[in-house]
């Protein structure tokens, strides 16, 4: 009995505790807005936002609603985050690898670009590349082509538009690719395990993802144009590219930034997974007579991606969390385009604020829990 | 296969070997050499690529007449090892040394050689082409103390001094004192950083003037945040570790969910919610500093990660711990406090001590709330229009002194982490 | 007992009544903002982050500006010196909202007076301290000298969530000119992005345009082109719900206006006091019982004309003499072709 009370007591108590935070909260923003006749709702997600977006990967103008515009502002959040995560990945994969490199300047190469990048603020590194570096860039006149038909200016990389017809049967092949590419794995699996031999499949993979589309392409079911960016003249002195696709400086640095940064955090998770696998595994794979590069790839790399792939996810998650830093630049991503225009437009500043913080917090802990699925689904289970 | 093959050394002739490939590695680097430094091409007459590719070509043929396994020479032998030990490695190698010949030349040119730092104003620096370090040297005051008044300056340095010296009183606790180590960081040392940083910086009594909060800013403000932070979110992290670990279901999930919500957002948005929406909760008659409101999200903001490095050091405690105080009668605080958090405490020093390095790393933000600490006044002071056009020595002048401090304190953690590590 | 107990309550009500009518509802006269300013010891005045003629602090932290004048002229009159304020400077996104929230009692930030504004979110317009509209800066190399020459793909440099980027958009959908919106918070960015190329025309408030001119690297290379979009009214702003707090800023403002169009100046405020008109005696407060209305005694005028100036002198101090904005244009009095008109101070 007196072990039940000692234990309901504190409970109730930080129970009440937190329900009378929450209520004086509550009751003082009521009040607040009372007093000054805001009125508090989520209607106003229906009304007209009337400002454009720099960049958009859907339809949007001002002419739609403020639920498109953070429609617009998520888009964009996701396509800096997934084009970061890619890039900071290949970075940081070869930088961890090289950390490891019997190669003494190579070794410490890797070791003081990590140093550095891993020390300075984000935020700075963000700032340095759009202000300074990206700034330094030639207006688009007296820009020379990298890569023959690729600009890079000071108002935005002006690269060529693909214009596709019938996408969508393009779509359909590459599932179909992808269909048969998990097939042929499973049946690669299962001969590995019970007759010992091996299928090149990634080779086999590859050579789908190519032939695939190739057929609908030569069969002319799918038609690919390109656009070239084409010098345009606005006036006597003010130049763009029309024709082509026009990438903002803004998400050119935010990428550059994102990337490098994370990649040094990338590259001590993959440093830390190889390291961890211990010496007897190379060894008793060498000695049972793999060749070096099965070694890597049948013994070493599953082992250590179990050990790699949590902390990069988390990585990922710190990525994505970060690139909510664009507000800084004019990079029109959720936080910029919802917290910030919608939010100094209509002035709703707990519903906005709220509604940004919730989605940042789903995307978080949706990544938690595929990380948990996966972690148990590949936990060594002890016999 | 015949190339290859005259390339090879073998041990028999490798004194000529070594000798022919030493001078080729040496020529193909004196030929960068020359390029960077001195703008001299000597090979033009060869076409462009190749023009381009030939210290490459040459090095990797050099490297290549001097590897061979156990020559007996040990400096080469230590260049085969290392560097050497295949083409890939030879080619890279060459091409880092190449890079680094390449860029560090101009950069360094740019930055110390022709760069000036004499004078106070913009026009010692139009004549020269280097970089502007009298633009850092005049705002120099500003980064680090914001817009703090230039005579009160002692009060900002002596509030540091007196904080860091309590910070390791820590250290010289002798005997029975140590018991206390845990309430005096977690709740002593707060409130005298609180009553030293309110009195003294920002004044208002026993006659020294009243600084708004308005006016802090720099590098100051950046430690100020810091500390703050660290030191107040110590405290509910702390609870938090423990409430997570609890038995009691609510406490344990009101500290789940208070983790993992502070934990998933981004401190941005909770920066802007402290500035745009902490007014809303409070009666339309109090009213809260800017500073103190952007503080205050940032310790709720930190205490979540606090209490997970809390959180792995009371798991990694043996349960004996646990088990030999409760056997010995003691109750749940009695048992946190002087059983079980001072031994936790101790090993996750090193991972406190990367949360404040993050936490330090993440300060630049308040500049987007309107607060300017040192990115703040970076920028102001590149668009003060007698200062135009010099943004880039601004921005490496931060990076410099952020890295120092950073670089600083993570090495430090480090050789925490490595003497904790031996004494258990 | 019956009777004893109803004389008890009569008294009690009487003197509950009594009490009323001291305080609380029935002294509604003393504003509860102006209370808390004269206890403070000094106007919290919210400014922006540094406009040039507007609100801009030199190196030693003073403020000047038509916006700062105004904070002052509330000080003068409500605690009776011009300096007694203290300037906090805010961005575009936490101006309202520091303005509701308590944290300052006056914006005075060159904020555009629009509907939404003004019914939406809390707050009161007061008035107009300077009527301006929305234009186009380009660089006089481009060729470009009318806002009808701008072509398809133009990039436009503007600040965040401000009525210029609706203005904008309205203008160039009207045009059908397909356009690159870039949008910074603060208003040094945009102008060095401008700067820089990154844009190819910057567009705010034509005060604005003049003021940060100064900011651009050759300030003679730049034009502003001579159209102009949008009406957009800037004056201060106040919390609703305060009504006397709203008069005494909105009656500060009027009478520098209309110590101008009587022609008292800071210098000849006091000798006006033996003047022949009634109107100019009130505004020095040689005559009438003005102050009463608010709270405030009945030298609030005349100080506020003796400190800050009338509005013309302020107009001249902080922008014709700085030369940013050297012609009045509209922000001249009715009496001499502009359109200052305000409501008589009796």
């Amino acid at each position: 009995m007196n072990h039940k009370i000692k234990s309901i007591i504190p409970q109730l108590l930080t129970l009440l505790f937190v329900v009378a935070v929450i209520g004086f909260f509550t009751i003082n923003a009521q009040l607040n807005m009372e007093e000054r006749g805001i009125d508090f709702g989520y209607g106003f997600l229906n009304q007209e936002s009337s400002f454009d977006v720099q960049f958009s990967l859907i339809e949007y103008d001002g002419s739609h609603s403020y639920a498109k515009a953070y429609l617009v502002g998520l888009l964009n959040t996701i396509l800096v985050s997934v084009l970061g995560i890619i890039f900071c990945t290949i970075i940081g994969v070869i930088i961890g690898i090289a950390r490891l490199s019997p190669n003494y300047l190579i070794r410490n190469t890797a070791a003081w670009y990590v140093e550095f990048f891993r020390n300075v603020p984000l935020l700075l590194q963000i700032f340095f590349w759009y202000y300074a570096a990206l700034r330094a860039l030639p207006l688009p006149e007296n820009t020379e082509p990298l890569f023959g038909v690729t600009y890079l200016t000071v108002k935005g990389y002006y690269i060529p538009r693909l214009i596709w017809e019938n996408f969508d049967i393009l779509i359909y092949s590459i599932l179909a690719a992808i269909i048969s590419i998990v097939f042929i794995r499973n049946y690669a699996r299962k001969l590995q395990e019970e007759k010992g031999q091996q299928l090149p499949v990634l080779l086999i993979s590859v050579g789908l993802l190519l032939v695939f589309p190739a057929i609908t392409f030569v069969t002319g079911m799918v038609q690919l144009e390109v656009a070239l960016p084409v010098l345009k003249q606005l006036s006597k002195t003010s130049f763009i590219y029309a024709e082509g696709l026009s990438i903002p400086p803004e998400l050119l640095a935010l990428v550059l930034a994102l990337s490098l940064y994370t990649a040094t955090f990338v590259a001590e998770c993959v440093r830390a997974g190889i390291q961890g696998i211990s010496k007897g595994q190379k060894e008793a794979a060498a000695s049972v007579g793999l060749t070096p590069n099965q070694i890597l790839k049948l013994v070493i790399m599953p082992q250590a991606l179990r050990i790699i792939i949590p902390p990069t996810t988390n990585q990922y998650l710190n990525l994505t969390k970060n690139s909510s830093l664009a507000a800084a630049i004019a990079y029109p991503d959720l936080v910029l385009v919802f917290a910030g225009t919608a939010l100094m437009q209509t002035g709703r500043a707990i519903e906005i604020v709220s509604i940004t913080m919730l989605t940042y917090l789903t995307l978080s802990l949706s990544i938690s829990v595929l990380m948990n699925w996966y972690n148990k689904k590949i936990a060594i289970k002890e016999k | 296969m015949i190339n290859i093959n005259i390339l090879k050394p073998t041990s028999s002739n490798f004194q000529t070997y070594l000798y022919i490939g030493s001078a080729l590695i040496f020529i193909g680097i004196f030929d960068v050499f020359l390029r960077s430094f001195f703008n001299i091409n000597y090979l033009t007459f060869l076409p462009g690529s190749l023009n381009f590719l030939f210290p490459l070509i040459i090095g990797l043929v050099g490297l290549q007449m001097i590897r061979l396994e156990y020559s007996g020479n040990r400096i080469v032998d230590k260049i085969n090892q290392n560097i050497n030990n295949n083409t890939f490695n030879a080619g890279l190698t060459l091409i880092i040394i190449f890079l680094t010949l390449l860029v560090i030349p101009p950069a360094l040119d740019w930055m110390i050689l022709e760069a000036t730092i004499s004078g106070d104003t913009k026009e010692a620096c139009v004549a020269t082409e280097g970089a502007c370090w009298t633009y850092i040297k005049v705002w120099f005051r500003r980064f680090m103390y914001g817009m703090y008044p230039n005579d009160f300056h002692w009060r900002i340095n002596t509030a540091f001094i007196v904080l860091i010296a309590f910070a390791f009183v820590g250290y010289f606790m002798r005997g029975k004192l140590k018991n206390y180590i845990t309430f005096y960081y977690a709740i002593l040392y707060p409130i005298i950083a609180f009553i030293i940083i309110n009195f003294l910086i920002s004044g208002g009594s026993f006659g020294l003037e009243w600084v708004e909060t308005n006016a802090w800013g720099g590098l100051s403000l950046t430690f100020i945040v810091s500390f703050f932070g660290l030191i107040f979110c110590f405290p509910l992290g702390m609870i938090l570790a423990l409430g997570r670990r609890s038995e009691l279901p609510i406490i344990k999930y009101i500290s789940i969910g208070y983790i993992e919500f502070w934990r998933g957002v981004p401190l941005i948005t909770v920066l802007f919610m402290s500035s745009v929406m902490f007014p809303m909760f409070l009666p339309s008659d109090a009213f809260v500093d800017k500073l103190i409101r952007v503080i205050a999200a940032i310790i709720l903001f930190e205490a979540a990660y606090v209490a997970e490095v809390i959180r792995g050091g009371l798991q990694a405690l043996p349960r004996g711990q646990y088990d030999a105080a409760k056997s010995l009668g003691m109750g749940y605080w009695k048992m946190q406090i002087f059983v079980i958090l001072p031994q936790a405490l101790k090993l996750v020093i090193p991972g406190i001590a990367n949360t404040f390095l993050a936490l330090v790393k993440d300060t630049p933000l308040i500049f987007v709330v309107g607060l300017s600490e040192v990115v703040g006044m970076l920028q102001m002071a590149k668009t003060n229009p007698k200062w135009l056009g010099y943004a880039m020595e601004g921005y490496i002048f931060a990076s410099i002194l952020f890295w120092a401090i950073c670089y600083a304190m993570s090495k430090y953690s480090q050789y925490l982490e490595l003497k904790y590590k031996t004494e258990r | 007992m019956l009777r004893t107990l109803k004389t008890l309550m009569y008294l009690l009500t009487s003197i509950a009544l009594l009490v009323s009518f001291e305080t609380g509802a029935f002294a509604a006269k003393k504003s509860k903002t102006l209370k808390k300013t004269q206890k403070m010891g000094f106007v919290r005045c919210g400014v922006s982050q540094g406009l040039p003629g507007f609100s801009n602090a030199d190196a030693s932290g003073n403020w000047t500006g038509v916006d700062v004048d105004l904070c002052r002229a509330v000080a003068a009159a409500t605690l009776g010196d011009s300096g007694k304020v203290k300037f906090f400077p805010l961005s575009a996104k936490e101006r309202f909202t520091a303005l509701t929230s308590g944290e300052i009692d006056v914006l005075s930030r060159n904020t555009t007076w629009t509907l939404s504004r003004d019914a939406d979110i809390g707050l009161t317009f007061v008035g107009v301290n300077f009527y301006d509209g929305q234009g186009f800066m380009v660089r006089k190399s481009s060729g470009i000298t009318s806002v009808n020459q701008f072509k398809a793909g133009v990039s436009a440099c503007t600040n965040l969530g401000t009525t210029t980027e609706l203005n904008m958009r309205d203008f160039f959908n009207s045009k059908g000119i397909k356009y690159e919106p870039v949008t910074f918070e603060k208003a040094d960015e945009v102008v060095a992005a401008y700067d820089a190329g990154r844009c190819d025309t910057y567009t705010t408030d034509k005060s604005g345009l003049a003021a940060q001119r100064i900011k651009l690297s050759k300030p003679n290379d730049h034009i502003v082109l001579p159209e102009t979009i949008s009406k957009e009214p800037l004056g201060p702003v106040v919390r609703q719900g305060d009504p006397v707090w709203e008069d005494i800023v909105r009656w500060s403002l009027n009478v520098m206006i209309e110590a101008e169009e009587y022609g008292i100046t800071s210098a000849n405020a006091d000798s006006m006091k033996s003047s022949e008109n009634p109107a100019v005696k009130r505004l020095v407060g040689a005559e009438g019982e003005l102050g009463a209305a608010f709270g405030l005694d009945n030298d609030w005028s005349l100080r506020i004309i003796k400190q800050v100036g009338n509005y013309g002198e302020s107009y001249k101090r902080n922008i014709a003499d700085t030369g940013i904005l050297p012609d009045r244009g509209p922000n001249q009095l009715w009496t001499k072709g502009g359109i200052l008109y305000v409501p008589p101070a009796r």
